[in-house]
């Protein structure tokens, strides 16, 4: 609560540049935003932090035009004014950098800048704009080039530049590090905090709160719709705006000690594969082995191969890859589809869990029967029964504290993060004895977050070996015994988390091994690197 | 203002109203035409919906005008299930009684217990096998089935009329384009006499609970549902798209055949240019009035069935042409799909800002 005095000091002094008073929002079932008030001062880099489903993206929806507050009211530089859309937004001074890009992949940079500005009258004017802000914000980018080549940071770059191109009073950010290796992200907040200089005044949305605390002069916590506290970030600890957040204690997840590891259960050996999407990425050389036991984590950044590669182990793409490249349990199943890899043990949960994981408009029962009629009997003469599937449900259900009306529930009508319990309880109940997890916690609130870590512990401390593919490299620190990352469809060779820093993972993230120029063996090469810097 | 809000889960009362809805709102439209056409409205109503069955032949007949109706919804629904759209069971019915009649004819003067079943046999095949085609050509070179599907209706209608024309033209019949009457043997059996009710309706009932246990209780049902609803998910488990495309366009192939056959060996009794009056495309109104669900079909091919013999008696006691059958089938299907989106969303009075102001 330190923060607010140095703002109520500013208060008399001039207006906000922006100030949230009472703002009230409800849709069917739930408030989103419960007289939600709290202000920005012009030059302040200010976070807004909360669970998913605090009302963030409401909020932030509200001051941005696209929904309309059912109460209260904004106060623009000390005047009330009405946002009927983004565009009334964008007049007034006010940007937003969108969590996913809204970028046309086969267009260029200049001519994606043009697409959402205002109004174009010259080309050849707004080009010389566009390097003039890319010059005085450090943000390179060249404006000719195709967005489907650029990397995931280089695409933020364009709608912070689209941004900045208008002049923004308030920039807002929408969990924009979430695609960006840790040496990126440190780029952004130069930007960010030159800007803050010139007196841009910048809303931060992030749950990575190590981030906020380097970032940001002050938070204000939503939780549940409501403003439950503010407080300067960098006199707090992660762990207390957490708690702050969630409103409870927060336990680290129990690891147990002295681990000990089985047999490779999961083996991958040069699997290399040709992804058969235009913007795929391809998988080059890859080899991991994952023992009973242990729990590998997957690093790097969105869209370097880790799709591909759980598809490939989940057997959902017909490829002609060599037999042997998958092992479970020293059986090669490459070429083998979802069903047999699933019959010799293995269990896969995908990252996105409405129309992959589950099928939104079916029960939970129904659900449970996708993934496990073989292997918990749940059919018999090809007809499915009843009586074990709804009690294989409720189990999940009871076992994993799936918060439902019961095993009669559309999978859709859950929570985001019920629904991920009810998933990974589905398969761990399975009792595999292979799993491949892709962002277990994805969009999850904390405390089902926590409760996910724990049951994937407790699975290998029954000699599972688990493979968690993960954006997250706080997840993968908390949880994980070793670790490998994937960069442009190659993976570095596995490291024990004991000895390895975040700051190279980083590095490996960013591909480090394209640094080389040697292409083959990529991941020994990359290794190579690893090993030098280590010594 | 009128505003439609998103419901949280579907409404399941809302699945099973908003057909009803759709009916009452189509005989209102209904009776709106049929004023401007000069007629009393409900006179008009009553001849259309009432008249045809107040006594027991004319529900025999719609029992009758039913059968193929529901006996194609059936696999029709499997594949819409599925996203398998075949919209060619016209063609798939024309093909079945050619297979299945041609064979009474080869044997036009057989006294064989046998034909029979061999005929059911070879019409189920005859529409499987012009089914397979869109399968083959949607699997194999992702061409879309609507468009083959349909298309390929047409090319059985025409074969259909050049064997009665030509080579199947019945040598006794003075010319007419028409086949031989088939055999005794190659006819169903009226199962209540003095109507036309005939083997098929019988099976048409066993098709349906056959149906629904397939699609409620088996796994292969289950997996062809998952498919509809999410193609990623069926990957993810391995549940494989083509093989469901397969499944569904065979079975709903084999079962419009089966209906054509019923068509030609029943009511009919021989070949003719025309064996259908559009039942392979009414049928897929019938699907999706009954839900996608057999036993909802059940009803929808009762209901679509009255407007064919509504249409008939509409033409000759109010001279009405035709189409008014073809009228009313659309118009009951354009509010069945604006009646679905109840489902999805409710309907809420009172404007944006005024709702802002009282909360």
């Amino acid at each position: 609560m330190t923060g607010d005095a140095g703002a109520e000091a500013m208060k008399g002094a001039a207006p906000a540049q922006l100030e949230v008073r009472g703002v009230t929002k409800a849709f069917p079932g739930c408030l989103a935003n419960d007289d939600i008030s709290f202000r920005i001062e012009p030059g302040e880099i200010h976070a807004l932090l909360g669970e998913n489903g605090a009302g963030k993206s409401t909020l932030v929806k509200i001051i941005y035009g696209v929904l309309q507050a059912d109460q209260g009211e904004l106060l623009w530089e000390g005047k009330p004014v009405t946002i009927h859309s983004p565009h009334d937004a964008r007049e007034m001074g006010v940007g937003l950098v969108f969590q996913h890009f809204s970028l046309f992949e086969t267009m260029t940079v200049l001519e994606n800048i043009a697409l959402a500005m205002n109004d174009v009258r010259d080309m050849a004017v707004l080009r010389q704009k566009v390097i003039e802000v890319e010059k005085t914000y450090g943000l390179p980018l060249d404006p000719d080039r195709h967005v489907y080549t650029l990397s995931v940071g280089e695409r933020q770059r364009i709608e912070i530049v689209r941004c900045l191109l208008q002049n923004p009073k308030l920039l807002i950010l929408d969990e924009p590090t979430s695609v960006l290796t840790p040496q990126e992200v440190e780029k952004l907040f130069e930007t960010l905090r030159r800007l803050a200089d010139e007196g841009c005044a910048i809303l931060y949305i992030s749950h990575k709160l190590h981030e906020v605390k380097a970032l940001c002069q002050r938070a204000t916590v939503l939780r549940g719709g409501k403003v439950v506290g503010g407080c300067d970030p960098r006199e707090e600890t992660a762990k207390s705006m957490a708690e702050m957040m969630i409103g409870q204690k927060l336990t680290a997840p129990d690891r147990g000690k002295d681990r000990e590891f089985g047999d490779v259960r999961l083996e991958v050996s040069d699997l290399s594969l040709i992804s058969d999407e235009q913007f795929g990425t391809h998988l080059k050389n890859i080899s991991l082995k994952v023992r009973g036991g242990e729990i590998m984590g997957v690093a790097g950044v969105a869209g370097n191969g880790q799709n591909e590669l759980f598809q490939a182990l989940a057997g959902e793409t017909e490829h002609e890859a060599a037999p042997d490249s998958i092992k479970i349990d020293g059986t090669s199943v490459a070429h083998f589809g979802p069903r047999r890899r699933r019959r010799l043990g293995a269990a896969f949960v995908p990252e996105e869990r409405n129309g992959h994981g589950a099928v939104p408009d079916m029960s939970l029962s129904e659900n449970g029967f996708l993934t496990a009629f073989r292997r918990m009997a749940l059919a018999a003469r090809g007809l499915i029964r009843e009586v074990p599937t709804r009690s294989f449900a409720d189990n999940i259900i009871k076992t994993f504290d799936v918060r439902t009306t019961g095993s009669g529930a559309e999978a859709g009508s859950l929570s985001g993060g019920n629904l991920q319990k009810f998933i990974v309880g589905r398969e761990i109940l399975q009792d595999p004895g292979v799993l491949v997890i892709s962002q277990p916690t994805w969009g999850v609130d904390a405390g089902a977050a926590s409760a996910i870590h724990q049951a994937l512990l407790d699975l290998a401390a029954k000699g599972t070996a688990v493979l968690v593919i993960s954006q997250d490299l706080d997840e993968i620190f908390a949880i994980c015994d070793s670790v490998v990352v994937m960069s442009e469809g190659k993976m570095s060779k596995p490291r024990p988390m004991a000895d390895v820093s975040i700051e190279e993972i980083g590095l490996l993230m960013g591909g480090l091994h394209d640094l080389d120029g040697n292409a083959t063996p990529a991941n020994d090469t990359a290794l190579e690197g690893g090993r030098v810097g280590q010594a | 203002m009128v505003r439609l809000e998103p419901r949280r889960q579907h409404s399941q009362a809302m699945v099973y109203l908003s057909p009803v809805l759709a009916i009452f709102m189509t005989l209102v439209v209904g009776g709106i035409i049929f004023a401007f056409l000069g007629k009393n409205p409900f006179d008009a109503l009553y001849t259309f919906f009432i008249l045809p069955i107040n006594n027991s032949y004319g529900i025999s007949e719609l029992f009758v005008k039913a059968t193929p109706l529901v006996i194609i919804a059936v696999g029709l629904a499997m594949g819409f299930r599925a996203n398998v759209w075949n919209i060619g069971a016209e063609g798939q019915l024309t093909m079945g009684a050619i297979f299945g009649g041609g064979l009474a004819l080869y044997f036009h003067d057989s006294e064989s217990l046998l034909l029979l079943p061999a005929m059911f046999v070879l019409g189920a095949i005859g529409g499987a096998f012009w089914a397979s085609i869109p399968a083959l050509l949607r699997t194999k070179f992702n061409a879309n089935e609507i468009l083959t599907s349909l298309m390929l209706t047409y090319v059985a209608t025409l074969f259909l009329s050049f064997l009665v024309h030509g080579p199947w033209r019945n040598p006794e019949g003075f010319n007419f384009p028409e086949s031989r009457p088939f055999p005794d043997a190659g006819l169903l059996p009226i199962i209540y006499d003095g109507t036309r009710v005939h083997l098929g309706t019988a099976v048409a009932v066993f098709v349906v609970i056959a149906g629904w246990l397939l699609l409620s209780k088996s796994v292969i049902g289950f997996q062809l549902r998952v498919v509809g609803k999410a193609p990623q998910a069926a990957r993810h488990v391995g549940f494989r798209q083509k093989r469901m495309v397969w499944f569904t366009l065979l079975l709903g192939g084999a079962l419009a055949g089966l209906a054509g056959l019923f068509e030609v060996s029943g009511p009919i009794g021989q070949l003719q240019p025309s064996i259908s009056p559009g039942y392979g495309f009414t049928a897929i109104i019938v699907a999706f009035l009954g839900r996608l669900h057999p036993v909802g079909i059940l009803f929808g091919g009762l209901i679509m069935a009255l407007t064919y013999l509504g249409g008939e008696l509409a033409q000759i006691t109010l001279g009405l042409p035709n189409a008014v059958t073809g009228l009313f089938q659309g118009i009951l299907l354009f509010f069945l799909l604006a009646c679905d989106v109840l489902t999805k969303y409710r309907i809420r009075f009172g404007s944006i800002a005024a709702k802002g102001r009282t909360a």
